[in-house]
């Protein structure tokens, strides 16, 4: 655990992208199994396990500090997380042990001070060896001793020094130099610090119970960096500031693999990933994925601006329309006996088969299709709203099956049967796509209509006005238009410059739910006031920063599911005022719509919106992908732009 | 005879703390007739007094920094020895701070007030190891006065370099540190590390580091990093002042690594503030644990707190039923804070 927490502790303060790998594969080479393949699990996020609520830390250093000087140090530092490990005092701290060899300071009152300082110097005179020698009572002290006085030898000290510490791990002019040091666990009985490893399986099965003695025996064993990202870790706000994507070609750098190698393996590894790393080493052959339906890691789109476009060719693209559904990744394959296996992802990996039965027998082609889950009625792609009714549902019944028939509209074609089509341009992707479609021919799962377009003013007009671009009767449930560089292998993550979406209102952004505040009136008994906020470089990587407050926008059955969701979500109550998880992996992302932006010195953000309001909850999104700050910005200066104009 | 009480032997003016028995001030911020100073750091010994009492080394340094003329006249005086100064005696301890840095203990009547200056208790092969003198009144600093300053073994902090410069091979290695103390106290940590390829120096730090090596200090083979092609200057480690680092200057490493050694690096905020890639917490400033354990140590009833934290170091003394007090003496300790011409020199 110490040499993963100096790890993520180098790399927070390492802002080059190579220096960063440098460090996490020397990591790699140096750490063996199984620590590094946890360590490899934090990095990409994929660790999980009950946090612990920044109170119990507070109760634990309360148990163990001055409140005092607790509260002096937490202001000074400012991070709870950080205090702690700095101050966390080891073993039982004894408060009467006097110095050795000097007598207990006594208390002086104040009235008597002269006469109680005069006792006791009899009494310190007898350790004092005073020296009267070399009395001058010369008051100009002289011209110049130079010549006359000469100085110690500080190397004949130095080796003094050295013998007078040789007892001592740190610090010690003189023995015995800390009170509470002389009191702690000496190296031959003191228990070696956890490894990530045994605090990672640890915290897995750790009842709550017994959580605060294990931490505290674990603080005891670890180091200050080890117990910062120790700390960090249980309390959910270990922020990594580097991609998994970055971990990843990391590991893959360890045995000079390209990092697409690792990607296109990955979802069929598990942490510690021991086959990786023996593959790695050149110890074994390359893990095989042997989950017949797996899922793989989408690729994502940037948002366009309009300066942008300048640098795009529209003979590069082919642009299609962005449904206003829910993305997924639709997958089926063979297993052992040659049986179909299928399984519906959501756009993070999650396993959703389970909520939509009724799409299953669809997919009896092996493939993976990457698309958008929308309701149909009649041929008519419903709202999203009406989509909405199929979420987050326990018990999916008949009658829900048969109100809310669900479809699934192909984009793209990530693999056919047994082969991998990832690395294929997306033009050629297409083309599989269609054929695999119309192989399918199923009325529950349909191709997405390219939109044809030969320049950017031609794709503005589409945009503009799906209905006569070739959307029809669904055009109401265009978001926007999706861009694809002809020649995009599909990579996971937000590659630059392959896939941009493009919005039709920018007045949308998707923000993360950061506090909530009890509502007014008939409101008064639900958290209805929300706060929200965007992504920002912060000072250990990314952070939330709140840009607006909404109030209003939702229905009355939405205000019950965030209402259950705040009461279950609380990380720590302020009055009325709760603060609600906002993790990149844990939160509730809440579409924001607004009618524009302005500079505001009050907000931390800089930015304050106009006439804001939840337009739809985005149960499907992790809170990572929620927008960036950067993003208001841009709108800020386009509105600026257009203003001006 | 009158009853000295300790405020009557020392007592904080404008000009620093001054002793009216004995006729003198201790590290004045001001010019004064005479001056006894306890380390030649610049916050603490400034130029332009009557009279100056100090130990060679802080003499000699404060010569190199200032000039022949940096006070009327000199005198030097050796840890252990005393000297009658009016009403009051007073004798130099080694600090453990840097170089010749000094404790000073007032005597007047029966009342002994030791003032520190800046200490440490933590090993340091660069100067004489701090010495515990006990007394009745104990002035101590308070730089890292709060218990979240832990400063660990230093030796381990430079490990943490040299591995650096193992993994780094083709980026120089550039170590902010104080020009006087803290430099040459991390080239001897290197060399004690067995780091044995020539180091190399900004301009700023030849002279008081050549004094060292006069001193019989041994720091192996240093160079002037001035006019050493970029190039040559990977797998490098060079020590410069702290403000350096942050400037045009750098642009002659090859994508250097930049570390602060400072007792301040123990903090990430702070750390961070300076866009320190590689902070190595060595401090010549005792940590809470050495504040702490010295106050006890000492036995004295009272405590005057100064420049730095003051409160909790105040606080911590009153829960052990001991006498204490901030001392508002201006002019200490936040060098770092300020990036005064001086700053260079400021250390921590
Ligand atoms: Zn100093």
């Amino acid at each position: 655990m110490n040499r993963f927490a100096e790890l993520l502790d180098r790399l927070a303060y390492e802002p080059g992208r190579n220096n960063k790998l440098r460090l996490i594969t020397s990591y790699f080479h140096e750490v063996g199994d199984p620590d590094r393949g946890y360590a490899l699990a934090a990095l990409t996020g994929a660790l999980s396990f009950k946090h612990a609520k920044p109170a119990l830390i507070r109760d634990l250093i309360a148990a163990r500090t001055d409140p005092v000087l607790f509260g002096l140090s937490y202001d000074y530092v400012g991070d709870l997380s950080e205090t702690v490990a700095l101050m966390w005092p080891k073993g039982v701290v004894n408060n009467d042990k006097s110095f050795p060899g000097y007598p207990s300071p006594q208390p002086s009152p104040a009235s008597a001070f002269a006469e109680a300082s005069a006792d006791r110097r009899g009494e310190g005179a007898q350790q004092r060896t005073r020296q009267s020698t070399n009395t001058t009572t010369d008051n100009n002290f002289g011209s110049d001793g130079r010549t006359s006085l000469s100085v110690p030898s500080p190397l004949l000290s130095a080796e003094a020094s050295a013998k007078a510490d040789a007892g001592e791990g740190q610090g010690g002019g003189y023995p015995g130099r800390d009170n509470d040091e002389s009191l702690r666990p000496r190296n031959h009985n003191n228990p070696p610090p956890p490894t990530l490893t045994e605090v990672v399986t640890t915290l897995r099965t750790l009842g709550k119970t017994e959580l605060p003695a294990q931490l505290t025996r674990w603080l005891d064993e670890l180091d200050e960096t080890g117990r910062w990202a120790l700390l960090k870790l249980v309390t959910g706000a270990l922020r990594i500031g580097i991609s998994a994507r970055l971990a990843k070609t990391a590991a893959a750098a360890l045995g000079d693999k390209d990092p697409h190698e690792v990607e296109l393996i990955w979802p069929g590894l598990s942490p510690p990933y021991l086959d990786l790393f023996a593959w790695l080493e050149g110890r074994t052959e390359k893990p095989v994925n042997r989950d017949p339906a797996p899922f793989r890691p989408v690729m994502l789109a940037h948002a366009i601006e309009g300066t942008d476009f300048a640098t795009l060719d529209p003979a590069d693209y082919i642009a299609e329309w962005k449904w206003d559904g829910i993305r997924v990744q639709a997958v089926a394959g063979r297993d052992d006996r040659g049986h179909i296996t299928a399984r519906l992802y959501s756009r993070t990996g999650e396993d959703i088969t389970g909520s939509f039965p009724d799409l299953v027998p669809a997919l009896r082609l092996p493939g993976a299709i990457d698309g958008e889950l929308l309701i149909l009625r009649d041929g008519r792609v419903q709202s999203f709203n009406v989509l909405q009714q199929r979420l987050n549902r326990k018990v999916v019944s008949p009658k829900l099956i048969k109100d809310f028939p669900i479809h699934l509209r192909a984009y793209d074609l990530l693999g056919d049967d047994e082969n991998d089509l990832r690395e294929l341009p997306f033009a050629e992707r297409r083309e599989r796509l269609e054929t695999f479609v119309r192989k399918l021919d199923d009325p529950r799962i349909d191709l997405s209509p390219t939109v044809p377009f030969a320049s950017w003013e031609a794709l503005t007009a589409a945009r503009a006005d799906p209905v006569s671009a070739g959307a029809g009767e669904d055009a109401a449930a265009v978001e926007g238009v999706m861009l694809k560089r002809r020649d995009a292998p599909y990579l996971p993550g937000r590659p630059k410059g392959q896939w941009w979406k493009w919005k039709r209102d920018p007045h949308i952004i998707d923000a993360v739910l950061m506090y909530a505040q009890r509502g007014h009136g008939k409101r008064s008994s639900y958290y209805s006031d929300y706060t929200f906020g965007v992504w920002t470089e912060g000072d250990s990587g990314d952070e939330l920063v709140p840009v607006g407050k909404a109030y209003f926008g939702f229905t009355d059955e939405e205000l019950l599911q965030i209402d259950r969701f705040v009461r279950r979500n609380t990380t720590e109550k302020f009055g009325p005022v709760r603060h609600v998880v906002h993790e990149p992996y844990k939160g509730l992302v809440l579409e924001v719509a607004f009618e524009g932006l302005q500079r505001s010195p009050r907000h931390k953000s800089g930015v304050a919106m106009r006439f804001p309001r939840i337009s739809r909850l985005r149960w499907d999104k992790p809170p990572r992908e929620a927008d960036r700050l950067e993003t208001l910005e841009k709108m800020l200066k386009t509105e600026a732009a257009e203003l001006e104009a | 005879m009158t009853i000295m009480r300790p405020q009557d032997i020392l007592l904080p003016t404008a000009a620093g703390l001054c002793c009216k028995p004995g006729g003198f001030h201790i590290d004045p911020v001001r010019s004064v007739e005479r001056a006894v100073i306890t380390h030649s750091h610049s916050d603490h010994a400034r130029a332009g007094h009557g009279a100056v009492l100090a130990t060679q080394e802080t003499l000699d340094m404060m010569r190199l920094r200032y000039g022949e003329n940096f006070a009327g006249s000199t005198q030097a005086i050796r840890y252990g020895e005393e000297i009658r100064l009016g009403d009051v005696s007073v004798k130099f301890h080694p600090a453990g701070h840097v170089l010749g840095s000094a404790q000073i203990a007032v005597s007047c009547q029966d009342t002994c007030i030791v003032a520190s200056g800046d200490y440490k208790d933590a090993p340091d092969p660069t100067c004489t190891p701090f010495e515990l003198v006990p007394c009745d009144v104990f002035i101590t600093e308070a730089t890292f006065g709060l218990p979240v300053f832990r400063h660990g073994d230093a030796a381990d902090e430079v490990k943490k370099l040299l591995a650096s410069v193992a993994l780094f091979p083709e980026r120089a290695h550039l170590v902010g540190a104080y020009s006087l103390g803290k430099a040459q106290r991390v080239i001897a940590l290197l060399r004690e590390a067995g780091y044995d390829a020539p180091i190399f120096l900004h301009g700023a730090m030849e002279s008081i580091t050549h004094y060292y090596q006069s001193r019989g200090i041994e720091l192996g083979e240093l160079r002037p990093v001035k006019g050493v092609k970029k190039a040559a200057l990977a797998g490098t480690i060079t020590l410069a002042p702290p403000s350096a680092t942050s400037d045009l200057w750098t642009r002659r490493f090859p994508d250097p690594v930049t570390a602060f050694a400072s007792g301040w690096m123990r903090v990430r905020a702070r750390a961070r503030q300076r866009g320190v890639e590689l902070p190595l917490v060595i401090s010549d400033h005792a940590d809470w644990d050495g504040l702490t354990a010295t106050i006890a140590a000492t036995g004295a009833g009272e405590i005057w707190v100064t420049h730095g934290q003051e409160d909790a170091l105040v606080h911590w003394c009153k829960s052990r039923g001991l006498r204490a007090q901030p001392l508002d003496l201006v002019g200490y300790g936040d060098e770092e804070e300020t990036e005064t011409p001086l700053g260079d020199e400021a250390e921590a």
